[in-house]
C-alpha cells in the first residue's frame, strides 16, 4: 500500500487504528449519537455492566489524575489569580474532542477546550498543520468558542502505540493580553481587534518544546511577561503530566478497556442528567429573564467608536422545557442583539458556563463530562448577545453578560425544585458578580503590570428555600469561592488595603435573606502611570428574588481622587478606613483633605483613568437575592442581621417591620409582639397600595402606545423585536396593543452601526465553524 | 436510596432541619418519597381542604379544589387565583417602585436600581397581603408567567394516580 503524503508530510487518516480521518471519526459518532438518542451508539453500557469495578477503577485513576495534575500544576504559576484562586483545570477528551473527565477548578473549560479540538478536527488539522506525538496546541480565540481572550488553552494530543488515544487541554486566566485595556477583562475596546492577543488553535509546540517564535510573539503583545511565561509553563506542565498518567493507565489496564471507558462514560453522563432531571424537576415550562446595564453614554465611559457610544441593555429571557422523557431544552428566543463592548459571548461559552452552575445541583458529582450536553438542547438564535454571528465581537468581559443572564436560570430551575420539595437545592440567584477591579501601569517593582482582582470569586450567594445565603462566600457561576488574602493582593498590586468588610444591606431581603457582599477600600501606593477603572452593575440589578424575595442591592461607584492622604498620613490626621456602611452618608469624605475630587454615583462601568498615588478605590462584592416574603423572617435572624451590622435599623423597620431597642452597648432587642403587630399592618397597607393587575396593565400600556420610556429600555426591545417575530407577537399579544403598534429601531436615533450587516466568520475561506447549538 | 422522616421534611419546610440532614439531602440521591411526604406537611399548614398537589411558593399552591376538582392556584389564606394552566399573578394586587421615591422605601440612595432603567413590582395576595413574588424587570416587561406545569407527566414520572381534570 502506497501512504499518501502531503505537501507538509502529512497523510490524513493515519492517526486512529480505524483509518478514519479525525473528521469522518467525529461525524460518525455524531451520527450515531442522533439515529440511537445514545451517545455513540451506546444502547448499552457494555464494559461498565460486564466490568464495573474495572469501570470504576479507570475512573477513580483518570479523575484523580487530573485533580492531582491540576493542583501541582499551580504552584508552577505567580499570578494570585491562578496560583490563589485556582483559575485553571484540565479536562480530558476522546479522539473525537468530547470530555471524558475533567479536574476541579473553572470547569466552563470543559466546553470551551473541546470546541477548540472540534474545530481543529473540523477544519483538518491533521492535515495541516499536522498532528504529531510531543505537538502543543494553543488557542484563547473566542469565535472559536472561547469565553475571553484571557482564558488561555494549551492542548496536547495524547499517542499510544502509534496512534492518537484522546486529547488533554489545560486553561489559566492569563491576567493581562495586551488589549486597549489593561487587566484581563477590560473595557474601552469594542471589537476584537482590540480585544487582546488572539490565538486560534495555533502549532505552538513541537516535541515537546514550545517553539520560540510564538513565545517571542506573544510576549510582544502582552503587559505581563513573567505571568504569562510561568502560566505557560503551568499549562504545560499539567498536560504532561496527565498524558504520562493516561498512558500509564493504558498499560495497566488495556487499551481496549481505556478506548472503550472513554466513550461509555459520555453516555453514563448523559443518561445520569436525565435521571436526576426526572428525580428532581417538574416537567413543563418555565419562564425567566434576566437584564443588565451597558452605561456607555457617560462621559467617564471613553470608546473609539462614536457608534458605540450609547446606554443599552442586556436582555435574555430563557424558556426552559423539562420533557417527558427527562431531557431539557433551553430556548434564548427574544435575546437583545450583540454590542460594541467587551460583553458579548458565543453559543460554546454561554452553553458551558450552565454546565458550570449545574454541577452544583442537577449534576453534582465528579463525572463531569460531556454527556448531559448530549441530553440538552441549546438554541441561541443568531444576530443576539448569545450569538453574534459576526467576527467583529469582543468578548473581554464576556461575564458581565453571562453571570447576569445566569442568574436567572436558577430561579427557574429552582421552581422545579420547590414545586415537589427539594427545598435544599433551591437557589434565588446569583449575585452580579463584581466589581472587578482592574487597571494597569508601573507597579511597586518598577514593572509595567496588569492587574484583575478576583475578590469577586467570593460575592454573597442566593438565598436558599431553607437558609440564608452565603455571605462574602462565593460566586456561584465560578466553584472557586476564595476572595484571597490581603497580603497576597497588596503583593500583587501597588494598593494597599485601607479595609475589608462585610457590606450591610447587600442581600436580598426576604423569608431567608441573600447573602451580603463586602467591600475593600484601597489606596494606590508606590506605583507609577497607573490607571483604573471599574466594571460591574449600577443602574440596574440582574438578579431578582424568588417567591417574594427582593433582589440584592445594585452597585454604585466610589473614587476619590487629589485625596491629601500622603500629608494627613504624616500629620496623624484621620484617615478613610473600614466600610462605606450608608453611601449616602459620605463617610469617607470626611477623611479626606479639602481638594480632593471624589465621584460617587451609579456609573459602575468606567474606561481607564489615572489614578495617582494616595487615590482611593472602592471593590464593592456584590451580595445575593432573597427567598420568600421578607415578612416570615424569623424574628430572631432579623435581630441577629442588626447585631451583625448586616441590616441598617432604618430597613428592619421598613422591610421587616421590626420593632426593637437598643442599648447602650447597640445591642438590639426585637420586641417580638409589637413586631408581628406591625407586620400584620403592613400587609394590610400592602392590600391597601396595591392595585389589580389588570388595571395597572392599562396604564402600562398606555405608556407603551406613547413610547414612554427611557431610551435604553426602547433599545433592548427594538432590538429583540427585530431579531424575533415570535417575541414582539407576544408582546403585542400581552399588552394587546394596536396591530400596526411597532418600534422599529430606526426611530429612535439611537447608533445602528453593525445592526443590519454581520460578518461572520464562517464567510472566512476555508474556514468552518463549529456549530452545537440550535441558532 | 435516601430515606426520611415526615417530621425531617416538616422541619424542612420550617427552615428548623439540623444542618447533618441538610446535607444528606444534598449530597446523596434524591428521596422518592419526598413529594409525598412533603404534600401532607403543606396540607397540615393550610386549613382548606382542596388537596396540594404542587407548589408554587412559600404560600401558593396547585390544588385539586374541593368543590368540582378544577386545579387551581390558591393562597394559603383560602383566596383562588384561578386555573393552574392561566398565570396567577393577573389576579393579584401589583405595586410598582418606578421612583427614586419609592426605591429609598427598600435599599439605601445608591444601591437600588434607577426606575428609568428598571422597576420593582411587587405581587400581593388582595385578601391577606402576602408578598408571592417580587419582578425586577424593564418598564413595559410583560408580567412573567413563571412555571406551566405538565402535570399529566408529572404524575406518571411519580407512577401515582393523576387528577381528573388536569
Amino acid at each position: 500500500m502506497t501512504i499518501m503524503k502531503n505537501a507538509l508530510g502529512y497523510t490524513p487518516g493515519v492517526l486512529l487504528e480505524s483509518g478514519l480521518t479525525l473528521n469522518d471519526h467525529r461525524n460518525a459518532i455524531q451520527e450515531r449519537t442522533a439515529k440511537t438518542g445514545f451517545y455513540n451508539g451506546h444502547e448499552t453500557l457494555e464494559f461498565k455492566d460486564k466490568d464495573p469495578i474495572g469501570y470504576e477503577r479507570i475512573f477513580s485513576k483518570v479523575r484523580a489524575g487530573l485533580v492531582n495534575s491540576r493542583e501541582v500544576a499551580k504552584k508552577i504559576a505567580a499570578s494570585p489569580i491562578v496560583e490563589q484562586e485556582g483559575e485553571l483545570c484540565f479536562t480530558l477528551y476522546n479522539p473525537a474532542g468530547d470530555c471524558v473527565a475533567t479536574s476541579t477548578g473553572i470547569i466552563i473549560h470543559v466546553g470551551t477546550m473541546g470546541a477548540a479540538i472540534k474545530y481543529m478536527i473540523q477544519n483538518d488539522w491533521e492535515s495541516n498543520p499536522g498532528i504529531s506525538d510531543g505537538d502543543m496546541f494553543t488557542n484563547n480565540d473566542c469565535q472559536v468558542g472561547n469565553v475571553h481572550p484571557c482564558d488561555i488553552a494549551t492542548i496536547v494530543p495524547i499517542f499510544y502505540d502509534g496512534f492518537l488515544r484522546g486529547w488533554v487541554g489545560g486553561m489559566t486566566h492569563v491576567i493581562d493580553t495586551g488589549a486597549v485595556g489593561p487587566g484581563s477583562m477590560s473595557n474601552g475596546q469594542i471589537q476584537r481587534f482590540g480585544d487582546g492577543i488572539q490565538i486560534s488553535c495555533r502549532k505552538t509546540g513541537i516535541n515537546d518544546t514550545p517553539l520560540r517564535d510564538y513565545l517571542h510573539e506573544s510576549q510582544r503583545n502582552i503587559r505581563t511577561t513573567k505571568y504569562w511565561i510561568l502560566d505557560e509553563k503551568t499549562r504545560i506542565a499539567g498536560c504532561h503530566m496527565i498524558r504520562k498518567m493516561l498512558t500509564e493507565v493504558i498499560e495497566e489496564e488495556g487499551v481496549e478497556a481505556v478506548e472503550k471507558f472513554m466513550y461509555e462514560v459520555i453516555e453514563d453522563g448523559r443518561r445520569g442528567l436525565v435521571k436526576r432531571i426526572k428525580a428532581m424537576c417538574v416537567p413543563g415550562t418555565v419562564k425567566t429573564v434576566a437584564f443588565v446595564d451597558v452605561p456607555y453614554s457617560h462621559p467617564d465611559v471613553h470608546v473609539p467608536s462614536t457608534f458605540a457610544k450609547m446606554d443599552s441593555i442586556m436582555h435574555a429571557p430563557c424558556e426552559i422545557t423539562v420533557k417527558a422523557n427527562g431531557t431539557w431544552r433551553l430556548d434564548f428566543e427574544g435575546c437583545s442583539r450583540w454590542g460594541w463592548h467587551t460583553y458579548n459571548t458565543n453559543p460554546t461559552a454561554f452553553t458551558s458556563g450552565i454546565w458550570v452552575m449545574m454541577t452544583q445541583s442537577l449534576v453534582p458529582t465528579e463525572r463531569i463530562n460531556d454527556g448531559p450536553r448530549y441530553a440538552t438542547e441549546f438554541r441561541c438564535p443568531a444576530g443576539t448577545w448569545t450569538n453574534p454571528k459576526d467576527r467583529r465581537t469582543a468578548h473581554a468581559d464576556a461575564w458581565h453578560f453571562l453571570v447576569s443572564s445566569w442568574s436567572s436560570l436558577w430561579r427557574g430551575i429552582s421552581r422545579t425544585y420547590f414545586a415537589r420539595g427539594y427545598l435544599e437545592e433551591v437557589n434565588a440567584g446569583n449575585s452580579n458578580p463584581c466589581n472587578w477591579l482592574q487597571g494597569g501601569g508601573v507597579n511597586q517593582d518598577g514593572e509595567v503590570h496588569a492587574v484583575n482582582s478576583f475578590e469577586t470569586a467570593a460575592c454573597g450567594t442566593g438565598a436558599c428555600a431553607m437558609k440564608d445565603g452565603l455571605n462574602h462566600a462565593a460566586a456561584i457561576w465560578n466553584p472557586e469561592g476564595d476572595m484571597g488574602d490581603i497580603e497576597i493582593w497588596e503583593l500583587a498590586e501597588p494598593l494597599l488595603y485601607m479595609g475589608r468588610r462585610i457590606k450591610t444591606n447587600t442581600g436580598g431581603y426576604g423569608k431567608y435573606r441573600g447573602g451580603l457582599g463586602y467591600e475593600t477600600l484601597r489606596m494606590v501606593w508606590n506605583s507609577a502611570d497607573w490607571t483604573m477603572f471599574f466594571m460591574g452593575n449600577g443602574y440596574m440589578n440582574s438578579d431578582w428574588g424568588l417567591m417574594g424575595g427582593y433582589p440584592s442591592a445594585t452597585g454604585y461607584r466610589f473614587e476619590a481622587h487629589n485625596t491629601g492622604l500622603k500629608e494627613r498620613i504624616a500629620e496623624g490626621k484621620s484617615l478613610p478606613l473600614g466600610q462605606d456602611r450608608d453611601p449616602s452618608l459620605c463617610e469617607y469624605e470626611k477623611h479626606l483633605g479639602p481638594d480632593a475630587i471624589v465621584k460617587r454615583d451609579k456609573q459602575c462601568i468606567t474606561t481607564e483613568d489615572m489614578f495617582d498615588n494616595g487615590d482611593l478605590y472602592l471593590n464593592y462584592l456584590r451580595g445575593g437575592p432573597g427567598f420568600g416574603d421578607p415578612l416570615d423572617r424569623e424574628i430572631a435572624s432579623i435581630q441577629e442581621d442588626l447585631n451583625q451590622n448586616f441590616l441598617m435599623e432604618e430597613f428592619a423597620i421598613k422591610i421587616y417591620g421590626a420593632v426593637f431597642t437598643k442599648d447602650d452597648e447597640g445591642v438590639y432587642t426585637i420586641d417580638a409582639a409589637k413586631t408581628k403587630a406591625r407586620q400584620a399592618e403592613i400587609r394590610k397597607e400592602r392590600i391597601g397600595r396595591g392595585v389589580p393587575v389588570r388595571e395597572w396593565m392599562e396604564t402600562e400600556r398606555a405608556k407603551i402606545i406613547d413610547k414612554d420610556a427611557s431610551l435604553a429600555v426602547q433599545q433592548m426591545f427594538a432590538s429583540s423585536f427585530y431579531l424575533s417575530a415570535k417575541f414582539l407577537a407576544e408582546f403585542k399579544e400581552f399588552w394587546d396593543l394596536p396591530a400596526d403598534w411597532e418600534l422599529p429601531e430606526e426611530e429612535l436615533g439611537t447608533p445602528m452601526y453593525g445592526a443590519r450587516h454581520n460578518i461572520d466568520i464562517g464567510d472566512l475561506p476555508d474556514v468552518h465553524p463549529v456549530i452545537m447549538v440550535e441558532e | 436510596m435516601s430515606t426520611y422522616t415526615k417530621k425531617q421534611v416538616s422541619d424542612l419546610v420550617k427552615g428548623t432541619l439540623d444542618w447533618d440532614t441538610v446535607h444528606l439531602m444534598l449530597s446523596m440521591p434524591k428521596d422518592e418519597a419526598r413529594y409525598k411526604l412533603y404534600m401532607e406537611v403543606l396540607q397540615e399548614n393550610v386549613s382548606y381542604d382542596d388537596k396540594i398537589i404542587l407548589a408554587v411558593g412559600p404560600h401558593l399552591n396547585i390544588v385539586e379544589s374541593s368543590k368540582d376538582q378544577e386545579i387551581i392556584i390558591k393562597c394559603d389564606c383560602g383566596h383562588e387565583f384561578g386555573h393552574y394552566s392561566k398565570n396567577w399573578k393577573l389576579n393579584a394586587l401589583i405595586y410598582v417602585r418606578d421612583n427614586v421615591e419609592k426605591m429609598k422605601e427598600v435599599y439605601p440612595e445608591l444601591m437600588a436600581p434607577d426606575t428609568n432603567w428598571q422597576v420593582y413590582r411587587e405581587y400581593y395576595c388582595p385578601s391577606c397581603g402576602i408578598m408571592h413574588d417580587v419582578e425586577a424587570p424593564t418598564p413595559w416587561y410583560p408580567v412573567m408567567h413563571d412555571i406551566q406545569p405538565d402535570l399529566k407527566t408529572f404524575f406518571e414520572w411519580l407512577d401515582m394516580p393523576a387528577p381528573a381534570k388536569i
